[in-house]
């Protein structure tokens, strides 16, 4: 067991997509290390790898190389099964598009990780609406994604993420669809989980939501270019960006 | 316990996903019915006109052969050619006692514009004097309260006739011939019989529908007839028709004289053969009926894997965000399953059961005119399943494949698929 009693540790892990004769280099021997309560945001130009890192940790992708310990454990020894598990009860996943079912309710949208986990009806039903309450959305569980806006859609989405209770909420640009408000209301949903203990990993492009977190780590090439602790205040070489 | 709550959990997101793809459920299910009703119904009404066709190939009668005297066409024994060869009423027991392979058989004397009168009612009509098996033979069967004529009557040379229900109609209209008194050629008969209506593509003197039969020993009493107009006979199951044919070229060859090697001194009709013939030509249509079947089949197959193929990146990003979410690829696949196995039998019970409410809708169509070719189409329900097999089969591989691999790549290649 190599994780330093880190959530996440990554070792010189590297990602290459094969298309035919094109090899692309997405990520080229990444080391990171993310702890328990952390809040880190992960920025980058377009193609710099940044997504590809959040789906090796979310279990979604696998490195072509390098080694990843999730809680301890190594991914690339685990089955099929177990990474389904993993990605139903460690990771709660946040997507720049929402990706709710557009033809479930809210509530059967954040239930879904929980039958999926195989819950009892009971425990669900519960669970479900205490997760609706924590993001304010208690009052819209029998309305359709359509019937909401971005910003609820996208809280939606977060009550699904924590619908398993997990150890990390990995978010891959979770404003990037949102207005400036919605968007902010978003990170303060991830400030509030931060504080209750939850770590939570974003990728975003607003520096002013990367200022809201404890970490920047900047991915450039594929490869981290730097990381910032921010303290309280703003690390002045970050905010030209 | 554990698995009965695991059922209705998968229900419940069954449910969901169901309401979720109604239209392209639809329009499987339509496909599906479509495709089965279409074959069916193919099929179906292939069975009903070949039971038509063979029963109307066999009204004038099933496995007889008519035979008539003709003429010689070369010398034999020193006598000429072109004689003219007549059979008398004894040939029929020259053929009984000879001939083995003769089972039934009977003359027949004809006699063209005899006058049949009911009360005020009057028509000319053919009437034809027979032995009793004629009847067997010739499909003359009786209406109920009826017989047809038989060896009593034969033998006491009784006045009875045997009417077509066209006659009998024409001059009986609503009243009930059985046991009335007519008039043929101005002498009392007594109706025995009236035919029951059957279905008659063929015959040698007309439709059996219109003319009387009485018989033979009474035809030759009044009309004093001395010579057969034909022989009607069928052969000993097992028998060769031709083996026969040449036994009696022989027979009567040498009885009137002639060459058994002269084929225009006796004429065959050979039902036997001929219904050999109309097999061949059903099968033939047969062949065809199921070839256009397969094409059918095979463009609804294409309509159904359609259908699912479209569905495919919608379905693989949704198999995406649930794997992301933590779905097993059991959970993905066995849905997928239940699903096309509901489309399947929803769809495949539909079609059988429109294929079924058309048909029967067939059956109340009264059998007249063309109608009466088409007959009653029989859902065959061995090609009914096949077909519902077949098509969910495609529909199921259609969908499965792609559902499979959505289900076995990384999620984030089937969140990212287009």
């Amino acid at each position: 067991m190599n994780n330093n009693g880190h959530l996440i540790s990554m070792k010189n892990v590297t990602k290459v997509y094969k298309t035919g004769k094109i090899h692309v280099d997405a990520l080229r021997g990444v080391d990171l290390d993310i702890g328990r309560g952390e809040f880190v945001a992960i920025i980058g130009p377009s193609g710099s790898g940044k997504s590809t890192l959040m789906n090796i940790m979310g279990c979604l992708d696998m490195p072509t190389t390098g080694e990843y310990h999730l809680d301890g454990r190594p991914v690339a020894n685990m089955g099929i099964h177990q990474l389904s598990s993993i990605r139903n009860k460690k990771i709660g996943f946040i997507f720049q598009n929402f990706n709710l079912l557009a033809y479930a309710t809210t509530f059967e949208n954040v239930e879904l990780p929980l039958i999926f986990a195989g819950k009892p009806g009971a425990y669900r039903k519960q669970r479900v609406m205490e997760c609706l309450e924590n993001v304010g959305l208690a009052n819209w569980a029998e309305h359709k994604p359509t019937e909401l806006s971005g910003g609820q859609m996208q809280r939606a989405a977060v009550a699904r993420a924590l619908a398993n209770e997990p150890d990390i909420i990995l978010a891959d640009e979770p404003t990037g669809n949102l207005d400036s408000k919605s968007g902010g209301e978003i990170i303060d949903l991830f400030e509030q989980l931060n504080e209750l203990g939850r770590s939570v990993v974003t990728i975003t492009h607003d520096m002013n939501i990367a200022h809201r977190c404890h970490r920047i780590i900047r991915i450039m090439d594929g490869l981290i270019e730097s990381e910032k602790h921010n303290g309280n205040g703003r690390d002045k070489n970050l905010t030209q960006d | 316990m554990l698995l009965a709550y695991k059922i209705s959990l998968f229900l419940k997101l069954m449910v969901r996903e169901f309401r979720a793809q109604k239209l392209r459920m639809a329009l499987t299910v339509l496909a599906i019915t479509w495709g089965t009703i279409s074959i069916t119904l193919l099929m179906a009404f292939s069975v009903g006109i070949e039971r038509q066709m063979h029963k109307a190939s066999s009204g004038m009668g099933q496995g007889i052969i008519v035979l008539w005297a003709g003429q010689t066409t070369m010398p034999f024994q020193g006598l000429p050619q072109g004689r003219r060869i007549m059979f008398r009423p004894e040939d029929q027991d020259l053929i009984k006692a000879r001939v083995a392979g003769v089972d039934k058989i009977s003359g027949e004397y004809m006699r063209w514009g005899v006058t049949i009168e009911y009360g005020k009612k009057q028509v000319s009509k053919l009437v034809s004097g027979v032995y009793p098996d004629f009847g067997e033979m010739r499909s003359h069967y009786p209406q109920p309260g009826g017989r047809f004529i038989d060896q009593f009557d034969f033998d006491s040379k009784r006045r009875a006739i045997f009417l077509g229900w066209k006659v009998a109609e024409e001059i009986f209209g609503t009243v009930d011939p059985v046991g009335k008194m007519v008039m043929v050629n101005g002498i009392p008969f007594t109706v025995v019989g009236v035919m029951v209506k059957k279905m008659q593509d063929s015959s040698y003197h007309g439709p059996d529908e219109d003319y009387g039969v009485i018989p033979a020993s009474t035809f030759v009493g009044i009309f004093g007839d001395p010579y057969f107009d034909n022989f009607i006979y069928s052969v000993k199951p097992g028998v060769n028709t031709k083996t026969v044919e040449q036994d009696l070229f022989r027979v009567f060859g040498s009885k009137y004289r002639f060459d058994p090697k002269d084929t225009h001194a006796l004429w065959f009709w050979d039902t036997v053969e001929q219904a050999e013939v109309t097999r061949k030509v059903f099968l033939g249509i047969k062949i065809f009926m199921w070839f256009i079947g397969g094409m059918t089949l095979v463009i609804a197959g294409v309509g159904v894997a359609n259908i699912m193929y479209v569905a495919i990146r919608e379905r693989t990003r949704e198999i995406g965000t649930k794997m992301a979410l933590g779905a097993r690829k059991g959970h993905i696949i066995l849905q997928f399953m239940t699903e096309a196995m509901f489309i399947a039998l929803f769809g495949g019970f539909l079609g059988i059961l429109f294929s079924l409410a058309i048909t029967r809708a067939f059956w109340l169509i009264p059998m007249e005119g063309a109608m009466e070719f088409l007959g009653r189409p029989l859902v065959n329900w061995p090609v009914a399943i096949i077909t519902v097999i077949t098509l969910s089969t495609i529909g199921f591989l259609s969908g499965f494949f792609p559902a499979r691999k959505a289900a076995s790549i990384n999620p984030v290649e089937a969140l990212r698929y287009e």
